[in-house]
């Protein structure tokens, strides 16, 4: 009898036991990870939680105290460089020439990476195309605007067209402009099948742009997963905000009553429930709030998200 | 190692777009060349070192008779005789000779009688390099003296009647010019003040033409594009070769540059064009490697830049680079320890008309400084990037 065994893909980045210290403070505390091919992967966590120690030692910008990382499937150390070519790396903070042209910033990087010849040209012009930058690509990058320097910066990562594509905060300080501009790129980069490592302390990006997350607090990886995934571990129940005037006493009582209710709370001008369930039992709510004297001028839903499960998870919020 | 040379080409093409290398590498050294060979009044219409000095004679014995001979046997001197201490004193302080020398009366029979003698020197304040080569002068003559007192005190001292000490003595002086004297002033005799300030601003402005080169990873590191290289598929040695390489290149280019600028617009004379070649070549690589030395001891570029520029300074001072050192004083036994110095002794050997062999010495603790500064850098260096 033979099995017929089905082989998963092997994951871009995998990661484990990664760990690092400085003295005595432990920055990394046995991390593990891995993306997959067209994976973006957010690194959400406050600032100092250890996210750049994370990725420098992915990139191998940092040796590890313990712990593995592989990309493509080449390990990477500090003193070897097989799996740097598969990586491309965008740090936090802009890290160009500035007395470079734009064209000459990506030409000295490209020759970095092996890039020559005809492919030497090309590969630069389809970069700037990307960043949108084709343009101003012969002035000194010293003379572009915040955003365009921004766009520059994360070119550099992608002119050795990367596997992997390490994405250290990117947004930090942009106009929102660019920002928008930013995340758009990185919508893209993951259609294009690029496996991306985000760290941010923006639940928003990591909401918008991540297949998954992983939450990071003190060096340790407290969870990982979808966002349904870590919603889940919150449990489901919704807040509901109701703006009211009327016999508010009443309306919190009756609406207490209602099964998918879970909590009622009054208010100065209205009333906050807890809800199992709140788009399916919304008017419910509005009716038994109409039926016991309460006038409801508006109504909010705030479904649970990952700002709700890092305050879970850690007993402190995001912007702490 | 093909990155390395990217990585020299763009920092090449930086050093190029800030000017900074061609003012401090070239433009200020051979202006400062061409200031001080030209404010300094002892050059003669052909750019040779000239200087006037009289000699008080007051001894009229052998000895000082000796001396008086070897100072108007310099074809670099223009030797007058004053009659009294207050002439020779008025002579100097006015200007009109930069130096006189004073023989006392007695002092070839002291020197025969073992117990020593005494030249003065008296210096014209505004000479500057007369000044120096008059003592200098009567240093070394008055060294080789030494040695005749100590033969005389020695043959005494064992018996030899006094009667005879006259004889020693001669027979003892009898060695002029005293091989020391010509060492000693062999530099100054033949190298003209052009060539001497030529040599002396490009050896002393080298090593702040090349010291950006490894400091530029401290640029790199707090810019942020450091993190971006080493994440690039490159060894770090190949990230600090590419530093090295454009520091060597820069440095030797502006060495070049200089020599063949003050040779065609000041005059200076360099000498054996392969020794020069040797010396800037071994010069320059010993250039780089202190100042990379020096620039990995800070954590910041300014700290770096401050650190550099102290070294150079104090180096290139102990070194001779701005006035000459006589190698048999404590200043010049000091100087040792700066590779200016080695790289002034062999650029003054070769411009004074020395052949390739005699910078030899010069190349080997050049090249002693080349490594052991070097080894040291590289180690700081890949502390630096973080490994």
């Amino acid at each position: 009898m033979t099995r017929t065994l089905r082989r998963m893909p092997e994951p871009v980045l995998r990661t484990s036991g990664l760990r690092k210290a400085f003295g005595d403070r432990v920055a990394v505390d046995d991390v593990g990870f891995h993306i997959a091919v067209g994976e973006t992967y957010g690194l959400l966590g406050p600032n100092g939680a250890g996210k750049t120690t994370t990725i420098s030692m992915v990139c191998g910008l940092l040796e590890r105290d313990a712990g593995e990382v592989s990309v493509d499937g080449r390990r990477v150390a500090t003193d070897t460089t097989d799996a740097r070519e598969a990586i491309g790396y965008v740090p936090q903070e802009l890290a160009i020439y500035p007395d470079l042209t734009g064209r000459e910033n990506l030409r000295f990087f490209a020759r970095l990476y092996g890039i020559g010849g005809e492919d030497l040209d090309r590969r630069v012009d389809e970069t700037l195309e990307v960043v949108d930058l084709t343009d101003r690509a012969g002035d000194r990058a010293s003379e572009y605007s915040g955003g365009m320097k921004r766009r520059l910066n994360i070119g550099l990562g992608l002119l050795n067209r990367p596997k992997l594509l390490v994405l250290d905060e990117p947004t930090v300080g942009v106009d929102p402009q660019s920002r928008h501009a930013i995340l758009a790129s990185v919508e893209r980069f993951r259609e294009q099948g690029m496996a991306v490592l985000y760290t941010t302390h923006y639940m928003e990006e990591a909401e918008r742009l991540c297949d998954r997350v992983g939450i990071i607090d003190e060096g340790k990886l407290m969870a990982e997963g979808t966002r349904r995934e870590l919603v889940a571990l919150v449990g489901h129940e919704d807040r509901v905000s109701l703006q009211a005037s009327g016999d508010l006493g009443a309306a919190e009582a009756a609406l207490a009553r209602l099964e998918p209710v879970v909590d009622a709370s009054r208010r100065e001008e209205g009333l906050d429930l807890v809800v199992h369930g709140a788009r399916t039992a919304l008017p419910q709510i509005l009716m038994t709030a109409a039926g016991a004297g309460a006038d409801v001028s508006t109504v909010e839903v705030a479904e649970p998200n990952l700002e709700a499960v890092f305050l879970h998870l850690t007993g402190k919020a995001l912007r702490d | 190692m093909r990155r390395a040379l990217v990585i020299a080409a763009k920092d090449l093409r930086l050093r190029i777009r800030d000017r900074s290398a061609f003012i401090i590498g070239f433009l200020v050294p051979f202006g400062l060349a061409g200031i001080f060979s030209l404010t300094l009044a002892d050059v003669d219409e052909e750019g040779d070192i000239q200087v006037a000095y009289t000699v008080v004679d007051l001894d009229g014995g052998h000895l000082a008779g000796g001396f008086v001979d070897l100072l108007g046997s310099l074809d670099f001197v223009e030797l007058g005789e004053a009659s009294t201490v207050a002439e020779a004193e008025r002579l100097a302080d006015g200007g009109e000779v930069d130096a006189a020398f004073v023989l006392p009366e007695g002092f070839s029979d002291s020197v025969g009688a073992g117990r020593g003698g005494e030249i003065r020197v008296l210096v014209d304040p505004r000479s500057d390099v007369g000044g120096l080569v008059a003592r200098s002068l009567a240093r070394s003559f008055a060294g080789d003296l030494d040695a005749v007192t100590l033969s005389v005190a020695t043959a005494l001292a064992s018996g030899a009647p006094p009667e005879e000490a006259q004889g020693l003595a001669e027979r003892a002086g009898a060695v002029p010019p005293a091989a020391r004297l010509d060492r000693d002033a062999a530099e100054s005799r033949t190298l003209s003040t052009t060539g001497f300030f030529a040599i002396g601003m490009a050896v002393f402005f080298v090593f702040f033409t090349v010291e950006f080169g490894v400091r530029s990873l401290l640029d790199e590191r707090q810019d942020g594009t450091l993190a971006r290289l080493l994440v690039a598929p490159l060894r770090p040695a190949w990230i600090v070769a590419g530093k090295v390489l454009s520091g060597f290149v820069v440095g030797v280019v502006s060495m070049g540059a200089l020599v063949i600028a003050t040779g065609a617009f000041l005059g200076a004379e360099w000498g054996n064009p392969v020794g020069v070649i040797l010396l800037v070549l071994f010069g320059v690589a010993s250039a780089v490697a202190v100042t990379a030395l020096v620039a990995t001891l800070a954590k910041t570029p300014q700290q770096a830049g401050g650190y550099t520029s102290l070294v150079t300074v104090v180096l290139g001072l102990i070194g001779g680079t701005f006035f000459p050192i006589s190698q048999a004083s404590f200043l010049g036994t000091v100087s040792l320890v700066a590779p200016q110095a080695w790289m002034m002794r062999g650029f003054l050997r070769i411009a004074g008309g020395g052949e390739v062999a005699e910078v030899v010495p010069s190349l080997l603790v050049l090249s002693v400084f080349v490594v052991v500064t070097g080894s040291a850098a590289v180690v700081r260096a890949r502390s630096l990037m973080g490994r």
